[in-house]
C-alpha cells in the first residue's frame, strides 16, 4: 500500500489517493489511518473524524476481502469529505442484499481474521450522510460516500 | 473505571510501555470479530478481545477505543505491541476468559456500552 497526496493541495480543498492491495490483511486500515491523521490536521470534530474513519476502513477491508487491488481517493472541502474506492472486481451481484445487515460472501478464512460478519456497507451507511454504491458483476464496484461536515451524527 | 483498576480485578499484565494507567474508560466492548468493533463499539471504551494481530490496534484506532484488554493468556507480537505505544493504545493480557473478565468487570461496575441500532433478533 502507498499513497500520494497533495497533488492538487490548496487551503480549500485536499485530494488524495491510497492503493490497496487484495488479500493484504497485513495492512488492511493503514490507508483509513492515514486519512483519519490527514482529517485531525484538517481540526474536524471528533464524531466527523470517527465515522469518517470507520467508514473508510470498511471499504478498505472490502477491498482486501473480496478484490485483487482498488484505490481509495478523497476529496476533502470545507464542507464535505467525499471517498470513492473502485476495485478491480468481481462486483456485487445483489448489492442490495450486500446492504443487509448480516449478509456476508466472506470465507472462512476472512471470518477468522475477524471480518465478514456481514456489517460492512450497512456500516458504511450508518456513518455517511450519502452512500453510493455501483456494481458491475465481473468487473468491479465503486463506492462513493460523503460526509457533510455540517451535519449531525447519526451513530 | 481506571487502566490500575482493571488492571487489578483481572490480575492482568500491562504489555505497553509507560502507558497511562490512570486513564478511565467509559464502558466495555467485547468481541472478537473486529467488524462489529467498528459497527457497534462507542467511543472512548475498553475494548476486550481475543484477537491479537496488528489489525486490533488499528480497529481501536479507527473506532477511537481507549485501552484493549486481551483474554485467554494470548499475546501479541513484540512489533503489534510497539503499534500500539506508537498509536498511546494501552495494551493489558490476562488468563481469564473472555467471559470471566466481562464477568468480573461487569461485577465490579464496569458497563457495556455498544450502540447495536436497528440490529434485532
Amino acid at each position: 500500500m502507498q499513497g500520494e497526496h497533495g497533488k492538487n493541495e490548496s487551503v480549500e480543498t485536499l485530494e488524495g489517493v491510497f492503493f490497496i492491495t487484495g488479500k493484504d490483511f497485513a495492512n488492511a486500515g493503514v490507508a483509513s489511518i492515514e486519512l483519519k491523521a490527514i482529517l485531525e490536521k484538517r481540526g474536524l470534530n471528533h464524531d466527523v473524524i470517527r465515522r469518517a474513519a470507520i467508514a473508510a476502513f470498511e471499504a478498505e477491508i472490502n477491498v482486501i476481502i473480496y478484490t485483487p487491488a482498488g484505490m481509495m481517493r478523497y476529496k476533502i472541502t470545507p464542507d464535505y469529505l467525499k471517498v470513492v474506492v473502485e476495485d478491480m472486481g468481481p462486483g456485487i451481484e445483489d448489492v442490495e442484499l450486500a446492504m443487509t445487515e448480516g449478509y456476508s460472501t466472506a470465507p472462512d478464512y476472512v471470518r477468522e481474521m475477524g471480518w465478514g460478519s456481514g456489517m460492512g456497507l450497512p456500516n458504511i451507511k450508518k456513518n455517511t450522510d450519502e452512500l453510493k454504491v455501483t456494481s458491475t458483476p465481473r468487473e468491479g464496484t465503486i463506492l462513493e460516500f460523503i460526509i457533510d461536515f455540517k451535519k449531525r451524527s447519526n451513530t | 473505571m481506571t487502566l490500575d483498576e482493571i488492571k487489578e480485578i483481572l490480575q492482568a499484565k500491562v504489555l505497553t510501555c509507560d502507558s497511562d494507567m490512570s486513564i478511565e474508560v467509559e464502558g466495555s466492548c467485547s468481541a472478537d470479530l473486529m467488524s462489529d468493533v467498528l459497527a457497534f463499539s462507542t467511543p472512548g471504551v475498553l475494548l476486550i478481545t481475543g484477537l491479537v494481530n496488528d489489525v486490533v490496534i488499528r480497529t481501536a484506532e479507527v473506532a477511537t477505543i481507549k485501552a484493549i484488554v486481551f483474554v485467554r493468556g494470548k499475546k501479541p507480537k513484540r512489533e503489534t505491541v510497539a503499534l500500539a505505544e506508537r498509536k498511546n493504545i494501552p495494551l493489558l493480557a490476562t488468563n481469564l476468559s473472555m467471559f470471566e473478565a466481562c464477568g468480573k468487570l461487569y461485577e465490579k461496575g464496569l458497563r457495556c456500552r455498544v450502540n447495536m441500532g436497528k440490529m434485532k433478533v
